[in-house]
């Protein structure tokens, strides 16, 4: 242990602590910027700067490790007005009208300067505005960015993209993307975890609120929204909501109320999925067995996206079922619509997803079903609380409200999808059933899940392997052997890009051999998504992912085959998995898909 | 009333003049990778602070210059707005009254030159077309990417073994880095900013002092590959390779065609420089790896010479570092006479311990480079009664280290500059007698900014002397390898940037051979690439790397502190005898010293983008 001084206080932390988190340990907070743990750790923004009595140079408490004896002053007056430059000096380069800014109420700049009470600028302001593509679903706004190079870390860091770099070098120096490509033309999977991350509003989704706006005043159209398993853990944190109350069905109400005619599970469509790729693993397992490669999960688009970029080689090897939100967008025109009598023409197609890169999903021309888009608008988590927020709605005056029929309903299943593992989990639990024609119980699975390393199973041979990184990955990859039937399947779930990447790099090296793999573009799953609600410096991916599991033990029915929803579907309209029908609506061809490009 | 006053410089003089110090050495400090056009346009700001402002052009054509090249920076320029940037400096450089205008001008049309697509890049693509590259400038400096602030640090925590480690990661030869490494690390050291470099190449030899290289054990080796690959040379960069190699699991033959290993190390540089037992530690240390020798083994179609084309056949891939080793002719009139010989075959003998008998001669060494300064000083410890240096330009032109002139001047040499030998004149049984010299004056100054020498209008001068040493370089001995197949431009090897040779599959070349005559360090850094390319080449990837845990920096303040200078033995006691002159420094210095570093590994650019490269 290393014993110190911060501010009077005796501190007693473990050797390589920083002053940071010293200091945090007796309750000391020390502002900062640009620090991101384990990700952006380039102490750039000089906001920390904390003085060690002694010594002239003043230090960054958040890369500046703890020494025996030192006497730290976080408030001197020194540091006060240090503090305070480097502020103002960022607010000078800063478009201040916060009023406009999606981030107003949740920026860490706009606290920063609020709490240490900056209400001018002495410097000239100097802010530049780069030209951008607006069309894409992922927005830059140079006039925000304050240069702490935390999307550059974390997309070089955890999502091996690089899509952005540093540009020029002096008092030009800012971030673009790499090569100064067009942010169209660029490999970026969309998966928002730069935007996540952007402790400003530099960095946001394509705002499509304006459509919603257009549709609801609309007469002609009826709208039908989804709602994806995350969107619901996460929708009231930023509400402030009480804990435990249950969400779901308020979720329902308020939607209702600011006036959608429909509002439906995606985890009834993650079902059907279930359904249709877990047919289609059983299928293609001979062939998997005999060339050694996977068939890879398909519902993260932007993993999609990032196989079409990097190894279109293996894209033969995703499933062919389409993801929940466009087998539930495919159905709602088609099944629903002749169920509700609407033309599909009339009907408005929304999903509210916790994921940017479904705006650009939504619009693959892939993802159409006799011509017409299966999902017309897709919503951010963070756009749903805007639309919220824009109409007052207060969910503490709201009563629950069940999903509406037809097609409401999912099961435990169709719920963790949202978290990474789910997919593998919910598919095993349907597989178990279809091979062995037995039902295995609903947690007999659960070992695939991430976080769970010390399961006890006797049925599964589990192996983490963890990566030599750091503390904030989840672990690398979740290896599992489950002996179904006759058949021995090795499953292998992955999440967040950088990880994905070596695993694909090991299985064409031959160096790792599965029979199905889950892969999730953001680490922790969809729950982390890109468009969920920001925590600045803080990861809510786990707390998020632990009620989903709540969500799932709450419910009566865990296995997607069990839905009786979905049971009548396949006898009234689909007929059975994979059939006809299925293949023309629920299925898309990746290799084909020139969209991503 | 006085009429006149003795000038004295106030305040304000005398801290500006601080400043332009202050500002030199910042330039010097700059590291790679910044925008041309930026830097352009600051130089242009000084410049246009240096003006009067009397005259037109200067006052206000600099001024509209910086405007249109803030343009440039800021998106605003077009293709027009650099023909206008070209026509305003050329009529600033045809009209301005003084060299404050037109060099300013000049400076910025060089630029024009030098970077104009850097110009178009920022018109037509609204950035720099050069990439932040602000890494860790003495190791983006050092040939090898020896990782100095890691051993630097290492040296302050006085853990030389694990200094000695770290710095093999890179370079297998520690010691002779440390004692004659031309050190181009330290030119750009950021310390430049507050002080003067650091010592770096001292505080290698207080690592390889303390911890010898043959003490330390190389690292563990990987599992055998038994790919056989043959170094044809026992140099630097030969020897270099076949370490790397051996540590990858494969297995390295050398051959070299004289009777010891080092190459240039041995038979170029005299002991008194670099002690042969200090080689030997370096040489020890690769052979435990298991590389195998065949010494006075020569590759030729001469009998008792092994074929090129049989060691082709029989191994796995072949690395050629056979340096460069023949001497140049000087080609001037009695260049055949008795006694005049070429530096290459007076180091060659000293290096095999026979030495030449110059005792009571006097001795006249032509050049002016390292190899000239080596011969010079050798001849001096031969006993020779007079040593002088012939060289046709000046001293401060000369492309030997200064440390090497003035040591030599030290020991007794006397430096005729300005002289271009003319012919040698020789008795009437062919032995020298005299070197007759052509004066020169310094000239007109070259597109490369060196000042050339130019014919003096007086007489020839006659340098009476009995030996001449012709140091004024070095060539490859490239014939059989030509023949051989290899292509040869310019009288070098011709290998690509990989070290792989065009259409020779499995062969490779790097050192002296491919570069022509450069130092140790390029050599030792075209063997690691070749070793990385060869195990590449074999269908391998073995990273080699190292686990020395590097210390935290220090929060030490970094206040100005003199640079520790390595001592020398005095001129008196060491002119006579071939014993190393250069002493090592304290633990109290090194101590010092090291904590000099600013360790750019982990301030500045560096913990963004291109830090520390823990494996290759």
């Amino acid at each position: 242990m290393v014993n110190l001084t911060i501010d009077g206080i005796n501190v007693s932390v473990p050797e390589g602590t920083t002053i940071m988190d010293a200091a945090k340990s007796v309750g000391i907070y020390i502002p900062h910027l640009c620090y991101l743990r384990g990700i952006n750790e380039i102490s750039a923004c000089k906001v920390c700067m904390v003085e060690i009595q002694g010594k002239q140079k003043m230090v960054t408490a958040c890369s500046t490790p703890v020494a025996e004896g030192l006497v730290i002053y976080t408030s001197s007056p020194r540091a006060r007005k240090i503090r305070r430059t480097n502020v103002e000096l960022i607010l000078s380069q800063h478009d201040c009208n916060c009023v406009t800014c999606v981030r107003s109420g949740n920026c860490s700049l706009q606290t920063l300067a609020g709490h240490m009470g900056i209400y001018e600028i002495p410097f000239k302001s100097q802010v530049t505005k780069a030209p951008w593509d607006n069309e894409f679903p992922l927005i830059r706004d140079s006039s925000k960015c304050i240069k702490c190079m935390r999307c550059v870390n974390i997309c070089d860091r955890v999502q091996n993209l690089s899509i952005w770099d540093v540009q020029n070098t002096g008092a030009y120096t800012t971030i673009s993307t790499t090569d100064n490509k067009p942010i169209a033309c660029t490999d970026c999977s969309l998966c928002g975890q730069c935007i996540t991350h952007c402790p400003v509003g530099a960095l946001k989704e394509r705002n499509d609120l304006p459509q919603i706006y257009d549709v609801l005043a609309d007469p002609n159209k009826v709208t039908v929204v989804q709602i994806a398993p995350a969107v619901r853990t996460a929708w009231l944190e930023r509400i402030g909501m009480p804990e435990g109350i249950d969400s779901e069905g308020r979720l329902v109400a308020a939607l209702k109320r600011v006036g959608f005619d429909y509002v439906l599970d995606t985890s009834f469509s993650a079902d059907v999925t279930i359904m249709e790729e877990g047919s289609e693993l059983l299928e293609r397992l001979p062939e998997i067995k005999e060339s050694g490669l996977p068939m890879f999960t398909s519902c993260c688009p932007g993993w999609v996206s990032f196989l079409t970029k990097k190894y279109p080689q293996l894209l033969g090897r995703l499933s062919t079922t389409k993801s929940p939100q466009q087998i539930f967008g495919a159905l709602i025109k088609t099944h629903f619509a002749e169920k509700t009598g609407i033309a599909p023409e009339n009907i408005c197609s929304i999903s509210i997803m916790p994921c940017v890169s479904k705006k650009r999903e939504a619009a693959l021309l892939t993802m159409r079903s006799n011509g017409i888009p299966d999902v017309d608008i897709v919503l951010t988590t963070r756009e749903l609380v805007r639309l919220l927020r824009a109409d007052r709605i207060d969910p503490t005056t709201l009563t629950d409200q069940p999903f509406d029929s037809p097609l409401g309903d999912g099961t435990g299943a169709g719920v963790i999808f949202g978290a990474t593992g789910g997919v593998m989990e919910a598919a095993l639990r349907t597989a178990h059933f279809v091979v062995t024609g037995e039902e295995a119980p609903a947690d007999a699975f659960k070992v695939v899940r991430a976080q769970q390393n010390d399961y006890p199973d006797a049925s599964a041979n589990s192996k983490v392997v963890l990566g030599d990184d750091d503390e904030r990955r989840p672990p690398v990859r979740k290896e599992c052997e489950f002996a179904i039937g006759d058949t021995v399947v090795r499953t292998c779930v992955v999440s967040g890009l950088g990880n994905a990447a070596e695993l694909v790099e090991d299985i064409l090296a031959g160096r790792a051999s599965y029979d199905f793999v889950e892969v999730m573009a953001c680490p922790g799953g969809c729950v982390a998504g890109g468009g969920q609600p920001i925590h600045d410096n803080e990861e809510w991916g786990e707390k998020r992912s632990a009620k989903l599991y709540e969500l799932d033990c709450e419910r009566t029915l865990r296995r997607s085959h069990e839905n009786p929803l979905v049971k009548r579907i396949y006898e009234e309209f689909l007929d059975k998995p994979l059939s006809e029908k299925s293949e023309y609506l629920l299925h898309s061809d990746h290799v084909n898909d020139g969209n991503y490009q | 009333m006085s009429r006149l006053k003795v000038e004295t410089p106030d305040q304000v003089q005398l801290t500006v003049e601080r400043l332009y110090k202050d500002l030199e050495r910042h330039i010097v400090a700059s590291p790679p990778g910044l925008c041309p056009v930026d830097l352009q346009l600051s130089f242009l700001k000084v410049c246009q602070a240096q003006t009067c402002g009397k005259c037109v052009p200067c006052r206000v054509g600099l001024a509209q210059l910086q405007k249109l090249l803030e343009d440039v920076l800021e998106g605003r320029a077009t293709m027009d707005t650099l023909r206008l940037i070209e026509d305003t400096a050329n009529s600033i450089t045809d009209s301005a009254d003084c060299a404050i205008g037109y060099e300013a001008s000049h400076m910025l049309l060089a630029g024009f030159v030098g970077f104009r697509e850097d110009y178009v890049h920022h018109i037509k693509e609204g950035c720099c077309s050069v990439h932040a590259n602000h890494s860790i400038p003495c190791v983006a400096l050092c040939p090898a990417q020896v990782d100095i602030p890691g051993y630097v640090a290492l040296v302050g925590a006085k853990r030389y073994q694990d200094a000695v480690k770290l710095i093999r990661k890179d370079n297998p030869f520690p010691t002779a880095c440390a004692l004659i490494c031309e050190h181009p690390c330290e030119a750009r050291c950021r310390r430049n900013m507050i002080d003067t470099s650091v010592n770096i190449r001292g505080l290698k030899r207080m690592a390889v002092d303390m911890a010898h290289a043959d003490t330390v054990p190389v690292p563990e080796k990987a599992a055998p590959t038994g790919k056989n690959i043959a170094i044809i040379g026992g140099g630097p960069s030969g020897l270099s390779a076949a370490y790397y190699l051996e540590i990858m699991g494969h297995h390295a033959v050398v051959f070299e065609e004289k009777k010891s290993l080092g190459g240039m190390l041995r038979y170029g540089i005299p002991s008194y420089r670099f002690p042969r037992e200090r080689l030997d530690e370096d040489i020890n240390a690769i052979l435990s790896t298991g590389v195998e020798v065949k010494l006075n083994t020569r590759i030729g179609n001469n009998e008792g010479e092994i074929p090129f084309e049989s060691i082709h056949n029989e191994y796995d891939a072949v690395y050629i570092a056979i340096g460069a080793h023949t001497d140049k002719k000087i080609g001037i009139e009695g260049e055949d006479s008795k006694g005049v010989i070429s530096a290459v075959e007076m180091l060659r003998g000293i290096g095999d311990d026979i030495m030449p008998d110059f005792k009571g001669k006097r001795v006249v060494v032509i050049g002016g480079g390292n190899v000239a300064m080596d011969c010079t000083r050798s001849a001096i410890r031969l006993g020779a009664s007079k040593v002088c240096i012939a060289y046709r330009r000046r001293q401060e032109d000369m492309t030997a280290l200064p440390d090497e002139v003035e040591g030599a001047i030290a020991e007794g040499a006397e430096l005729y500059g300005l002289k271009a030998p003319h012919h040698i004149e020789a008795d009437e049984n062919g032995n020298v007698a005299a070197l007759w010299v052509e004066p020169q004056i310094i000239g007109p100054i070259d597109a490369w900014g060196r000042a050339r020498p130019i014919h003096a209008d007086v007489d020839l001068l006659r340098i009476p002397c009995d030996i001449i040493v012709v140091a004024i370089g070095q060539g490859i001995e490239s014939k059989y390898f030509e023949e051989a197949g290899i292509k040869i431009h310019k009288g070098t090897i011709e290998a690509l940037e990989s070290s792989e040779l065009e259409d020779n599959e499995g062969i490779f070349a790097g050192g002296d051979c491919v570069t022509g005559p450069a130092t140790v360090i390029r050599a030792i850094a075209a063997g690691k690439v070749a070793a990385a390319n060869i195990d590449e080449y074999l269908g391998y990837r073995h990273e080699i790397s190292c686990d020395v845990e590097i210390p935290a920096p220090t929060l030490e303040d970094k206040r100005p502190c003199g640079r520790v200078q390595l001592s020398e033995i005095e001129a008196s006691e060491r002119r006579d005898n071939f014993l190393h002159i250069e002493n090592c420094m304290s633990e109290q210095e090194a101590c010092q010293e090291a904590g000099r570093c600013l360790r750019c590994d982990k301030f500045g650019f560096s913990s963004l983008k291109g830090g520390r490269n823990t494996r290759w």
